[in-house]
């Protein structure tokens, strides 16, 4: 039933998507997580800013990613003025493109952690912060946002680990990172069981990684109660 | 270009989509219900086998939340399309048909998105579950309630009060899911999408008007789950 030989030369030829997943999943989580936080501390401000930040997180949250994809791969191409800017380049490749798509998205998500995050900070932190006479950037860089962080952390760990299973759909706008190969043995084999089982197993692996990586973090930021 | 002309593509008229797009945005929510609905039963079956199922329906509920939450949803999707007519064909050889049997793709999209669902179900009615205090079932057997008007009248409603939003999150995740099944050529809203924004070469403006669409049937159902969780909580706020 079951063929080692076919499920190790699956896994090799699997692992050569790896580092394109590994490389959408880095640079759209971290792109996405500097905008979340610049989303997180708009939508903390009154009037325009925080109804933009509302606006922008209901559409991404309430669409699916994979139109989101499409959207920018299919849709931008067609105004000639952006074919003619400085963006081109990038925005011509599918790869830029699904890192802008995976960012975007992931920035929606991770802003609403933030929020909770910064949200959970007790006032009473800040006012002794003030009271000591830190300035409002000291103080958000000494005392709330590293509390914050803190309380942000378990929730981002499982936003990272989303991330990390949806660059899979970049393989639908051509890149053959883990899963497009793995669609293509399928294609060529018609072995789709052994081939879900090497795929799973290598996401299992990268996803258990990460999150024993962020429960190594959590511990190091814990007080000693 | 982008004009006014373009805006009757989206449109009911001669030149217009409208009439497919809705078609397909019903096709979207069909195979979401079905996808829910199936997942739901998986998910009830997952959370007994992880409270009260033995040791080996402990394990296996467990390994299977594990590993479909931590495997991307199309993967599941191509598992289900291909391997699904696989199946089928051999099935169909030994029972003396000679020749391919295909899943169709709502069955099989629907099969998928209803498994991935049903792992995530599992750990929303696992919590539910446990945040019914044990008391609520033992009062009701005292009051000499049979086991099943207990269930029915006593723990089910408490349970569902508290599973309501975590299944709502679950729904959302399931209609944006759905879009995935466009894969195996099933024309469903991004499908259609997809063929309306080739042929007219607007992909801009069907990309667009489909996220719109979404965005309509997600916040939509949000606000019926909404009212649904208002409903679940009557006369409880007040009386804490």
């Amino acid at each position: 039933m079951i063929d080692p030989a076919f499920l190790t030369d699956t896994i090799g030829q699997l692992l050569g998507g790896l580092p394109l997943t590994l490389s959408l999943s880095a640079i759209s989580i971290l792109a996405g997580g500097v905008l979340a936080l610049a989303l997180a501390l708009l939508r903390r401000s009154s009037g325009i800013g925080s109804l933009f930040v509302r606006a922008y997180v209901f559409v991404f949250r309430g669409s699916p990613l994979l139109v989101q994809i499409f959207l920018i791969y299919y849709g931008l191409s067609q105004f000639p003025a952006l074919r003619h800017s400085v963006l081109w380049p990038f925005l011509r490749q599918p790869y830029w493109c699904a890192v802008l798509a995976l960012a975007l998205n992931t920035a929606a998500y991770a802003s609403e952690i933030i929020r909770g995050g910064l949200i959970a900070v007790p006032s009473g932190m800040i006012e002794a912060g003030r009271a000591l006479g830190l300035s409002p950037f000291r103080l958000f860089r000494l005392i709330v946002l590293p509390l914050a962080v803190r309380q942000a952390l378990p929730a981002y760990g499982n936003e990272i680990v989303i991330m990390v299973k949806s660059t899979a759909l970049a393989s639908i706008i051509t890149l053959m990172e883990i899963t497009g190969i793995a669609h293509q043995i399928i294609g060529d084999t018609f072995r789709s069981f052994e081939v879900f089982l090497c795929a799973g197993a290598i996401y299992l692996a990268l996803n258990s990684l990460i999150a024993r990586g962020v429960w190594l973090i959590e511990r190091r930021l814990s007080p000693i109660v | 270009m982008m004009g006014l002309p373009s805006l009757a593509l989206t449109g009911f008229g001669p030149t217009g989509w409208g009439a497919q797009l809705l078609w397909a945005a019903g096709m979207t929510v069909a195979v979401s219900v079905t996808a829910f609905a199936i997942g739901l039963a998986i998910g009830g079956l997952g959370a007994w086998a992880k409270l009260s199922g033995g040791r080996v329906a402990g394990w296996l509920a467990t390994a299977y939340t594990t590993v479909l939450r931590g495997v991307p949803d199309l993967l599941v999707i191509y598992l289900f399309y291909f391997g699904g007519s696989q199946v089928l064909t051999s099935i169909g050889r030994w029972m003396g048909h000679d020749g391919f049997v295909g899943l169709n793709g709502f069955t099989a999209g629907a099969l998928a998105v209803a498994v991935v669902s049903g792992a995530y179900q599992t750990e929303v009615i696992r919590g539910a579950v446990g945040a019914v205090s044990r008391g609520q079932g033992e009062a009701g057997r005292t009051l000499g309630l049979s086991r099943w008007r207990v269930l029915r009248h006593v723990l089910a409603p408490q349970i569902l009060r508290a599973a309501l939003p975590g299944m709502g999150n679950v729904w959302q995740l399931v209609v944006k899911e759905s879009a995935l099944i466009s894969v195996t050529g099933l024309v469903e809203l991004l499908r259609q999408v997809s063929v309306a924004a080739g042929s007219t070469r607007e992909p801009f403006l069907f990309y667009v008007t489909g996220a719109a669409l979404y965005l309509v049937i997600t916040s939509m159902s949000g606000a019926l789950f909404q009212a649904a969780e208002r409903h679940s909580r009557r006369g409880w706020t007040a009386a804490r």
